[in-house]
Formats: structure tokens, C-alpha cells, sequence
């Protein structure tokens, strides 16, 4: 599986994954819940309603790499 | 009853390049308020506004004298906190006679305003363009005037996949549009992420040109907004397989920067600051010339294509119906914290619309 790309780090990081070669979408909230759809509206409303809906799955996060924002 | 505000005050602006402003009178409106700009004689940039308190003739079409401007009408005289130091056939200085003086700051090539409360200015919330003023960098820059909507910009850079059609040729190629993407979200800082890192992929002739990379390479394109201004482009091109070191240095691929400034000057028009700074052929002013012509060309062909969508959705009833994929992931993320940011300056005006 390829590794899934994080640069933002702190603690409150929504992502968004385009799943290859779908037309899905995944998301994992800061809380590492994660869930799939297809629309981004209905993604972004999910995650938006955190805590609600969301089971934080514990083995999910990816350690994201170290890297500085440059326009901070 | 009031319309909601479409843009954030309460927030820092760039409002021209520091090259533009002198010893002339300089004006620019940013976000609806017409704004004077010019130099003091040891430097200093100033911004005040452009309307003289008297008759509201514009301070722009006016004089400098020394550092005070003597307005073109009646002679009213401002000094560069604005403060009336001059009023013509009494001795007497109403109360009153001042006209708003910006908070500003120059950094990064940039001259940023403060837009909203003036207590509220806090230069370390600017965020920053570092490469634009950087030797290490060259830069090319300019600005083009959009006749649209500044969200139908941020809409149309938060997906670079419009590249392959609307830029095909320039910086579109095929898999621009179709790698995969992750879009991050920072809550608490307000930064948008969205990164598209295509490990093998064919040169775009804008960077086969500049570069001298000969065959396909990997091309990492990671856009960093920091709304509601600020846009940047970390554009890193190596040969296929070439990644960063474990350290984070990079030195054998070739990084361009590039930076929009996306400043609303009306509701329906916006300063569109574009430039680009890249680490390679630094002195080489054909590389400059070529990136310059041919980001200018993109930035045209966007600011034709947005002027054309402004008139469309002024001519629709509002709530009209749109469609949002995947490729709207950021820009919908952008949306958002415009939204919030418009409603955390205006929470009034919001509740009452």
C-alpha cells in the first residue's frame, strides 16, 4: 500500500485521501477515526461533526514526516 | 436589509509590491476601501485613505510635500498618521479632521495592510513568502486585475486539475489530473494543505525548458494556503526517483515557488499578485524571461476564464445549483474558513442577512 502522504502536523489535522485508482475518498480525523465516501460535502460533514460518528481506530496514524511550513 | 460581507476584514492584505510604491501618490482600493500609498523621504511606506475629509476629494489625485500630502482641492494637509496639520482660511484644526491611517508592513516583497481594527494589527500573524526576497532565489512577479470574485480564484488554485484543460500545453500534463491527492486541514493555524506527489511523470515543457531535465520526473506539486491571502505553490521537480534526504535537504531537485496574493479590491474584482521564485539558472535571464511570459500566460488564461464566470453567476438568481467532486475536496475546505473568518470579523451583519 502506498504510504499515505501527511505534511501538516498538530493536533487538530483533518485528511482527506484520494484512494488510487477509485473515485473514493478517505478521511481521517484528528482523532484517527476514518471513513469513506464519495462526495466530498457529505466527507467534509463528517468529519466536521467530531466527535459524533467517529471511533478512533488506534492502529490509523501515520507518524507524519518531519517538515516545516514555510509560510508560518 | 444589510448583505452579508463576501470578504474577511479583520485580517492582513497584500496590497501592492514594495517596488511600486515611492515618492508618488499611489492608489489602490482593498476590499472596497480606497487607499492612498506613498513613501516618506527616508522611506517609509505609508497608507492612508484616499478620501479627503473635507469634500472627499481623492488624497491621490493630490500632492506631496515633504512627507505631508496637500490635498488637490482645497488644500486640507495630512500628515502620515493622517492627522489634519493644515486647513485653509482658519488657524483652527477641527476635532474631526483626520482621514484613517493602515497598519502596514513590508516583507517578503510585499506590502501588507491591515484590514479591519486597527488594535487588532498584529504583524506576526502575516504569513510569509520567504523565497521572494531571498539571493538564494530569482523571482519573477506581477499582477494582473481579475473582474471577478477573489472566491472564484481561491476556487480555481485550490484545483490544479483545471490545469490540463484550461493550461494544456503550459504546465498541464496528462497525470496532473489524475494523481491521486491528499488534502490536509489545520483547524487552530487555518492552513490548507493539498498535496499531489506524482512519482513518475511526464516534463512539462515550462519546466523541460527551464530546468534542462531531459525524460520523465518526479514532480511533487503541494500547495499551502493560508487564507484568506496568501497562496503558495511548493512546485519540486527532480529526475524519477530522486526524493528529499532524511534530513529534509533536497539539493538534486529543482524547487519552484510559486506565490499568489489574492487581495479582493470590490466585491466583483480582485488584485491577482502572482510571482515565481526558483533555485536554479538564477542568473540565467532567458529562464526568466521564459517563466515570466509563460506564468503570465497561465494567470491570463485564468483571469480570462474567471472574468467570463463572474458575469455568469451575477446574471443567476443566487443559490443556483453547483456540483462538487473530488477534485473540490480543498476548495471546499477553503470555503470554509472564508466563511468563518468573514463571520468572525462581521458577526453582526451575518446574523442580520
Amino acid at each position: 500500500m502506498t504510504p499515505r502522504t501527511a505534511m501538516l502536523h498538530g493536533d487538530t489535522v483533518f485528511r482527506i485521501h484520494w484512494v488510487l485508482n477509485t473515485d473514493r475518498l478517505l478521511g481521517v480525523c484528528h482523532c484517527g477515526a476514518e471513513h469513506e465516501a464519495e462526495d466530498p460535502v457529505e466527507l467534509w460533514d463528517w468529519l466536521l461533526a467530531h466527535p459524533e460518528g467517529h471511533e478512533p481506530r488506534a492502529e490509523s496514524a501515520t507518524p507524519p514526516p518531519v517538515r516545516r511550513l514555510a509560510g508560518v | 436589509m444589510p448583505t452579508t460581507p463576501t470578504f474577511a476584514r479583520n485580517q492582513w492584505y497584500v496590497a501592492a509590491y514594495s517596488r511600486e510604491l515611492g515618492r508618488e501618490l499611489f492608489p489602490r482600493t482593498i476590499l472596497g476601501e480606497p487607499i492612498v500609498f506613498y513613501r516618506t523621504e527616508n522611506g517609509d511606506a505609508v497608507a492612508l485613505a484616499d478620501r479627503c475629509v473635507h469634500r472627499r476629494y481623492p488624497l491621490s489625485e493630490s500632492r506631496l510635500e515633504g512627507d505631508t500630502i496637500v490635498c488637490g482641492y482645497h488644500g486640507f494637509t495630512y500628515d502620515r498618521a493622517g492627522s489634519c496639520v493644515f486647513v485653509p482660511g482658519q488657524s483652527r484644526i477641527p476635532r474631526t479632521a483626520r482621514v484613517a491611517s493602515y497598519p502596514l508592513v513590508e516583507q517578503d516583497s510585499f506590502v501588507w495592510v491591515w484590514i479591519g481594527d486597527r488594535d487588532r494589527a498584529d504583524p506576526g500573524l502575516i504569513p510569509r513568502a520567504p523565497w521572494l526576497a531571498d539571493p538564494a532565489y530569482t523571482t519573477v512577479s506581477g499582477m494582473e486585475p481579475l473582474r471577478a470574485r477573489y472566491e472564484l480564484l481561491v476556487d480555481n488554485l485550490m484545483d490544479l486539475s483545471h490545469e490540463t484543460y484550461l493550461h494544456g500545453g503550459y504546465i498541464g500534463t496528462p497525470e496532473v489530473a489524475n494523481t491521486p491527492i491528499t488534502t490536509e486541514v489545520d483547524e487552530e493555524n487555518e492552513v490548507i494543505y493539498v498535496s499531489r506527489h506524482m512519482a513518475d511523470a511526464e516534463c512539462p515543457s515550462f519546466y523541460a525548458k527551464s530546468t534542462g531535465i531531459e525524460g520523465r520526473i518526479t514532480r511533487w506539486q503541494d500547495i499551502e494556503y493560508h487564507p484568506p491571502c496568501l497562496y503558495l505553490l511548493h512546485s519540486r521537480i527532480a529526475p524519477v526517483g530522486v526524493l528529499p534526504n532524511d534530513d529534509g535537504t533536497d539539493p538534486d531537485a529543482f524547487h519552484v515557488e510559486v506565490v499568489y496574493a489574492i487581495t479582493p479590491e470590490t466585491e466583483h474584482s480582485t488584485h491577482d499578485f502572482w510571482a515565481v521564485a526558483r533555485d536554479f539558472a538564477l542568473d540565467d535571464q532567458e529562464v526568466s524571461d521564459f517563466l515570466a511570459e509563460s506564468n503570465r500566460t497561465v494567470v491570463l488564461q485564468d483571469v480570462r476564464a474567471l472574468d467570463v464566470l463572474e458575469q455568469v453567476i451575477q446574471s443567476e438568481p443566487d443559490g443556483y445549483q453547483e456540483l462538487s467532486v473530488n477534485i473540490d475536496t480543498g476548495g471546499l475546505a477553503a470555503r470554509r474558513f472564508l466563511r468563518r473568518m468573514v463571520e468572525r470579523a462581521e458577526p453582526k451583519a451575518v446574523a442580520r442577512s
